[in-house]
């Protein structure tokens, strides 16, 4: 089986973002990125997992520039065979989709798991724009994804619950949690990494459909208001004639 | 022009989170002058469909057939892709929603239309294009996106604005949409749904807590607390990993993303990754032992004390409220 995993690279969770040249630009500086947890975690590691009960390959694709190299090659460390590097600015999802499109489409790949966001833009965009410009089936928001003779077998969220849904192979598959268990790279994996293949390809021509014009923080931290442990019916009034929420 | 809102249903009824991407597209469609549709898939009642006249939408188009009773994103994908380009939409809108984050970004390719993946604001046009705003960086920041393709998509994010309704009724009109049996991609095998509570995802006000609580044991007065108000009950993750609560109670940057008009956050800490979770939150309560637990500072109404007494006091107080309004 050969599986296509697109890997985004994000600031981590605590950083602190702050924009520049008036608000106009996201400000990478001092600023640690990573991996998206949701590719990491739950699609490249489930990739991995499939791949080593059945055979194949796992490839891993980043949309990105050189300084995104220890990215990849955590990804490689981690157990993915090889990676491809299209070597661009991600300007928004729809440019990124065009590039991981029309790689996949030289390559066939059986499947291709996206992580079910990613924690800078929270778009659920790439997957699903993936999807349409190859024509694949896509199910997202997977907890629990098998494969059995070409056909998958995955459980997603609904609404109050989950739905069991079968699809043919090749599709589109969005991972979230509970799809897989983390894995830490090994000292051999990390070995390993450093002379597995890493192809760098230009960009394909495509159009940016959005831009972002402005950022905006939120304007000043909530001012808490504080209630007596022994007055909870203070809490209830203001909740029904101050906050109005009850 | 038009703008068309794909309207999701369950159980035979429009879901809430569809009733606020029918206003929202209709607010759009006023702004711009033009007429407001709505798609519906499936079966459901006429009664049902023409509801929808309430939030503004004129005229539902309704493919009356069975085959899209399962969500299948391909399927759904042409079918609502035909209905905007015979309407002649503009504007499409749906629900950030499970199955709208999927539909959305196909609809997007196929149209060749730019796309705002969970606004939070109703868009501002300037010209032909469109400004809208959202959320990023986990609720840390916000964006505003601009769109200059001849046609967008949007996606609502639930619970970001409250419908305002009317008296109308939509009239309601039937859609063959041109797909086969050949279109259909997915099987839907058996369905689970969580009875006997409100979905998360869903709830108005949401009832939370942490690993305070000590044990899975102490969850009683949870659940009382949220079965009183009407509420949804959540957990952080640390809690769902040991199991005392169920996975998908799970809220913050690797569970869900929930906007409730009122979170009570009982025994969290506020780390930022649960923060991720449940900022957008209208109004947030905070009951913590810890006066320097840092999810105060991220609260509306705090109460420094300890969750077995103020919990049992507040869920007293609650009742003769409710007894009183
Ligand atoms: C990559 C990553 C992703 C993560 N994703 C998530 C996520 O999605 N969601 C999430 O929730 N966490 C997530 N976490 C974990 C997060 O960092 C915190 O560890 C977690 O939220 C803490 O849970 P807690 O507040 O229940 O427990 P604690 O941090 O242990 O806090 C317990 C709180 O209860 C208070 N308390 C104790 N006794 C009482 C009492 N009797 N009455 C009232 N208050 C009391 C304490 O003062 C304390 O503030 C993630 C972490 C990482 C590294």
């Amino acid at each position: 089986m050969k599986i296509l995993v697109p890997i985004a690279k994000v600031p981590d969770t605590t950083s602190k973002i702050t924009f520049t040249e008036n608000n106009t630009k996201f400000n990478p500086d001092g600023v640690t990125f990573i991996m998206n947890p949701t590719d990491e975690w739950y699609a490249l590691v489930r990739a991995i997992e499939l791949k080593e009960k059945q055979g194949g390959e796992v490839v891993v694709i980043h949309v990105g520039r050189a300084d995104s190299e220890q990215v990849i090659r955590k990804a490689l460390a981690i157990g993915a065979d090889k990676a491809v590097r299209v070597d661009a600015d991600p300007t928004d999802a729809y440019f990124v989709a065009s590039q991981i499109a029309a790689h996949a489409k030289a390559e066939n790949y059986d499947l291709i798991i996206t992580g079910k966001e990613t924690i800078d833009y929270n778009s659920f965009e790439v997957g699903g724009m993936v999807a349409e410009l190859l024509d694949l089936p896509a199910v997202s928001l997977v907890q629990k994804l098998d494969v059995e003779n070409g056909v998958a077998n995955m459980k997603r969220d609904i609404e109050g619950g989950t739905e069991t849904v079968e699809v043919k192979l090749p599709l589109v598959v969005g991972a979230q949690k509970d799809l897989a268990e983390a894995r830490i790279p090994n000292m051999k994996g990390i070995m390993a990494a450093r002379t597995k293949p890493l192809t760098v390809s230009p960009a394909v021509d495509a159009d940016k459909l959005t831009t972002i014009i402005s950022y905006a923080v939120p304007q000043k931290a909530k001012e808490c208001k504080y209630v007596s442990p022994d007055n909870v019916a203070e809490l209830v009034k203001l909740l029904h004639e101050e906050a109005k929420v009850i | 022009m038009a703008v068309l809102s794909f309207v999701e249903v369950a159980d035979g009824k429009i879901k809430k989170a569809s009733v606020e991407a029918a206003y929202y597209g209709s607010k759009v469609a006023e702004g711009l002058g033009t007429d407001s549709l709505a798609l519906v898939l499936g079966t459901i009642s006429a009664d049902e469909l023409a509801t929808l006249g309430q939030v503004g939408i004129k005229k539902v188009l309704h493919a009356n057939d069975a085959r899209f009773n399962n969500f299948d994103s391909k399927l759904y994908t042409k079918a609502i892709a035909e209905a905007a380009n015979n309407a002649g939409a503009n504007v499409v809108v749906l629900s950030f929603s499970n199955n709208g984050k999927l539909l959305a970004p196909r609809l997007s390719v196929r149209l060749k239309a730019g796309y705002v993946p969970g606004a939070v604001e109703l868009p501002a046009f300037n010209g032909n294009a469109a400004v809208v705003k959202k959320n990023v960086f986990s609720g840390k920041a916000s964006a505003q996106y601009q769109v200059s393709t001849e046609k967008k998509v949007i996606s609502v994010n639930p619970n970001s604005l409250s419908p305002v309704r009317n008296t109308n009724t939509a009239a309601v009109e039937a859609f063959t949409a041109t797909v086969t049996d050949a279109d259909i991609t997915t099987t839907v095998k058996s369905v689970d749904k969580i009875t006997g509570t409100i979905p998360l995802s869903e709830a108005e006000i949401v009832v939370s807590a942490g690993r305070g609580l000590k044990g899975p044991e102490n969850w009683g007065m949870i659940e009382e607390l949220a079965r009183e108000m009407g509420a949804a009950t959540a957990c952080s993750r640390p809690v769902a990993d040991v199991d005392w609560r169920p996975h998908h109670e799970h809220v913050g940057q690797t569970g869900l993303t929930i906007r409730p008009n009122l979170y009570i956050a009982i025994g969290i800490s506020g780390a930022i990754q649960h923060l991720a979770g449940v900022n957008g939150s209208k109004v947030i309560v905070v009951i913590n032992t810890d006066a320097e637990a840092p999810f105060f500072k991220a609260a509306d109404y705090g109460i420094v004390g300890d969750a077995f007494q103020v919990v049992p006091k507040l869920i007293e107080e609650y009742k003769k409220f409710k007894a009183a309004h």
